[in-house]
């Protein structure tokens, strides 16, 4: 076409079209462009030659380097395991208080719990290990079922109320809102707050020794230390699951909650369970 | 009488939108299907009462037709201020979870109304008007097919509406930028033909021997959408009148499929077309000839030819065979200077008149959105490399890459096109306010790097703590660590959201003063005094 012309601003031809006056110079590829370009082609082509790359008809080219990133996974995984296997095996020919026992067991052990209680355990224990309400602390030295590593190791293999696990951890307070009187049962919680925490009401908490002495020592003890056989809480020590305060005493005291933690050696294994009984037993209250 | 067979026909579509209501087979479908007889009955409703019998008058066939444009621009803006409305709520729940309203307003059942909405309602809307203004004009030729521009327009819009509302009924397909369910699906694939007609109906009768390079675009993201809208949706109905589908694919094709689809909606959708306003729009508002027809002959069937085959980096280390991902990543690599070409041309067309970035923030606003879309197609193909992409994968790296080139692209680009078209559809001497413009860009950047730099922030985090190993070969961190610690950067990615949020209500206020005539006294911004010419 004729409407070729020079650009006067740029000095580059246009290509002569023209549409709602917006023109087109002339201008050849950018060097830098097409040389990149090719640059790409070129190392596209030479990566599919070493990996596996263009489909034929049943298969496709295996490259000549025989990349599988299946085989990179297994390869990895498998050297994975047998790093550890020397520890894995001294874990399941010992018993726990013997990984506790031993330096480098017991470093790898509470490793490989730690892992594992950040996956299983942190829902309810929350991170950290910290707890919270209905659901114990563990980093703290007051045990309702023993804090020595078999204790927890116990607990954490077959559970706690766990119906399903035969050897559970078994017990369960008695809901006394059928028992007491109401007044008794504001006795009672008065002088269980009164234990570890100042004295309200003097009226209601001698009283209430008294209920205690007939309804809760059976279970918590005379002294109300708790007894770690049944689960009983030390009720003297300031450390409340279900909360603090004689309102909360109370409706514990009236309908009780027992707590159920799962049994975990048939989902986690036995090698896991041993792991985090010496990680939790590591975290600071351990005995 | 005007509207007549409009009339009768949609009262037809809501009589049978009724029917479906009283005989669907679930509860969602149910009350989808009221959505639909309310949204079809009021528009017919509408028309009913700007019904008249006076012949109509005759319609110049030598004009361009521009009132389907004119309501696309405005719902342009609409969708624009929904959407990006929307991802900031998401975004404030992602970082507050007490923000889940359920069921309706649960971030699973908002994702996609944001997704969407920025895409397809937004970005939808931006492409069809822009792709009918350019036609007609590079093509001296009014719209094909009469009253189709109409019928696409609405067409489009109630796709959107029930799409939306299907995702807060809770009806989904659960494919990614493909959720709406089989129904939905139908609508458009008539709707998407139809625009398909509309647009290559008034290329054949254009009055100019060449298609202008902008159409190219323009046309390979219509065609593309539509044959990858129809293979991905391949489902079969669990009943007729149910809102549930089941995909004709399983396993790894049907992930393979639905990434073809989807990175394929970003090249054909948000790369192809958007690149085909950029073809129009910078030119015409910088007033220079396109930099090189070479290179826009050239970028483009690279990019169209290498696009289609780099699905398969989005399924790297999954159970797709390994040589598709070798090829997904090669094709993704030789894909990056295709996507450059464009941006070359882009600012390339600037030569001659650099000083317009300082003196116009329009053409401010589009040489960001070009440095944009340059950089994010710099990133992609970075991205797709196996070694960069076993870090980045499943992190917010991929939500900052994503949100690089749809806020500082695609964003940027249509809010110049917008910008430049207003005040011409509706004959206004200028925009209301050109300080505004200056606001909305300085807004919208810095948006666009506070929420990708805390992306890039966040995600490489995440990566490295999802792989971090002890000595003993242990992981270190559990997921819900690597969760609480990106608290931080959601509550930054959030207010970098808000803040381009605010841009687009900026905006959204300077085209309604334009549209209802206003012009802001205003002096010109500092340094857009003109510029003095060099003698030579």
């Amino acid at each position: 076409m004729s409407n070729e012309h020079i650009d006067e601003i740029s000095g580059v031809m246009t290509t002569g079209h023209e549409w709602d006056g917006i023109k087109e110079l002339n201008n050849p590829l950018p060097r830098w462009w097409v040389i990149t370009f090719y640059v790409t082609i070129a190392w596209a082509l030479a990566y599919t030659i070493a990996y596996p790359a263009w489909p034929m008809l049943s298969s496709a080219t295996n490259g000549v380097l025989s990349f599988s990133s299946r085989n990179d996974v297994k390869n990895e995984l498998a050297a994975a395991e047998a790093a550890k296997a020397k520890y894995v095996a001294a874990i399941q020919s010992k018993s726990v208080s013997e990984i506790a026992g031993d330096d480098a067991l017991r470093e790898f052990a509470v490793a490989a719990g730690g892992a594992a209680f950040k996956v299983n355990c942190v829902q309810c224990h929350g991170s950290g290990a910290l707890g919270s309400k209905g659901f114990p602390n563990l980093n703290d030295d007051d045990w309702l079922w023993g804090g020595k590593t078999e204790q927890i190791h116990q607990t954490i293999t077959h559970g706690i109320r766990f119906a399903a696990d035969a050897d559970t951890r078994q017990s369960e307070m008695t809901a006394f809102v059928d028992v007491l009187k109401p007044e008794q049962i504001a006795q009672v919680s008065a002088y269980v707050a009164s234990l570890s925490g100042p004295m309200h009401d003097k009226s209601l908490i001698e009283p209430g020794a008294k209920v205690f002495a007939d309804n809760c020592a059976a279970c918590h003890g005379e002294n109300a230390k708790g007894n770690r056989e049944l689960g009983a809480p030390d009720l003297t020590d300031a450390i409340w699951l279900y909360g603090s305060g004689e309102a909360a005493i109370a409706a514990q005291v009236r309908a009780p909650k027992n707590g159920v933690m799962p049994a975990w050696v048939g989902r986690l294994g036995e090698t896991t369970v041993k792991e985090l009984a010496v990680y939790v037993h590591s975290l600071g209250g351990g005995e | 009488m005007r509207f007549g067979t409009e009339i009768v026909l949609l009262t037809l579509f809501a009589f049978a939108a009724l029917v479906a209501a009283g005989f669907g087979a679930d509860e969602p479908f149910r009350q989808h299907m009221w959505v639909l007889f309310f949204a079809v009955a009021g528009f017919t409703a509408i028309l009913l009462r700007n019904t008249d019998f006076k012949p109509a008058a005759p319609i110049d066939p030598t004009a361009y037709m521009d009132g389907p444009i004119r309501y696309g621009a405005i719902a342009t803006v609409f969708w624009g201020v929904v959407g990006m409305l929307v991802g900031v709520v998401i975004a404030l729940q992602l970082a507050y979870p007490d923000l889940n309203f359920g069921p309706w307003l649960n971030f699973g059942r908002l994702r996609p109304v944001h997704t969407s909405g920025v895409v397809f309602a937004f970005g939808g809307n931006a492409l069809l008007c822009t792709s009918l203004y350019v036609v007609q004009r590079t093509c001296r030729a009014r719209l094909f097919g009469g009253n189709l521009a109409w019928f696409v327009f609405w067409g489009y819009q109630l796709f959107i509406v029930m799409a939306a509302t299907g995702y807060l009924l809770g009806i989904t397909e659960s494919r990614e930028y493909a959720e709406p369910e089989w129904y939905v699906d139908i609508w458009l694939t008539i709707v998407w033909v139809a625009y398909l007609i509309l647009f290559l109906g008034t290329i054949l009768k254009r009055k100019e021997p060449h298609i202008y390079v902008a159409n190219w675009f323009y046309l390979s993201f219509i065609v593309t959408i539509a044959m990858l809208h129809v293979v991905n949706n391949l489902s079969m109905p669990a009943s007729l009148v149910g809102s549930k589908s089941y995909s004709a694919f399983s396993g790894v094709q049907d992930a393979l499929t639905q990434w073809w689809y989807g990175h394929n909606a970003v090249g054909f959708f948000l790369t192809a077309g958007f690149l085909g306003m950029m073809y129009y729009f910078v030119p015409k508002q910088v007033n220079r000839p396109v930099y090189s027809y070479r290179l826009s002959i050239i970028h483009f069937w690279a990019l169209i030819f290498l696009y289609i085959w780099a699905g398969p980096h989005h399924l790297h280390y999954t159970a797709l065979p390994d040589w598709a991902q070798t090829l997904g990543m090669v094709f993704s690599i030789m894909l990056w200077m295709p996507s450059w070409g464009g941006m070359i041309n882009g600012l390339m067309t600037l030569s001659g008149a650099w000083d317009k970035i300082r003196t116009d923030p329009i053409v401010r606003m589009m040489v960001a959105a070009i440095a944009f879309y340059g950089m994010s197609t710099f990133e992609g193909p970075m991205m797709s490399i196996k070694t960069v992409n076993s870090l980045s994968h499943y992190t917010d790296w991929t939500i900052g890459h994503v949100h690089s080139g749809a806020l500082g692209w695609v964003g940027l680009i249509t809010f110049g096109a917008i910008y430049y078209m207003v005040p011409k559809l509706w004959n206004r001497e200028r925009l209301y306010s050109l300080r505004l413009v200056t606001w909305h860009f300085w807004l919208a950047t810095l948006g666009i790097v506070v929420y990708a730099a805390v992306m890039w922030v966040s995600g490489i985090m995440q990566g490295l703590m999802w792989r971090e190993y002890d000595e003993q070969g242990f992981l270190v961190y559990s997921f819900a660590e690597t969760v609480a610690a990106m608290h931080p950067y959601y509550v930054m990615r959030a207010a970098g959201g808000a803040m381009y949020l605010t841009g687009m209500l900026i905006m959204a206020w300077n085209v309604t003063m334009t549209i209802l005539g206003y012009q802001r006294e205003e002096q010109s911004s500092p340094g857009s005094a003109p510029a003095l010419q060099p003698a030579e």
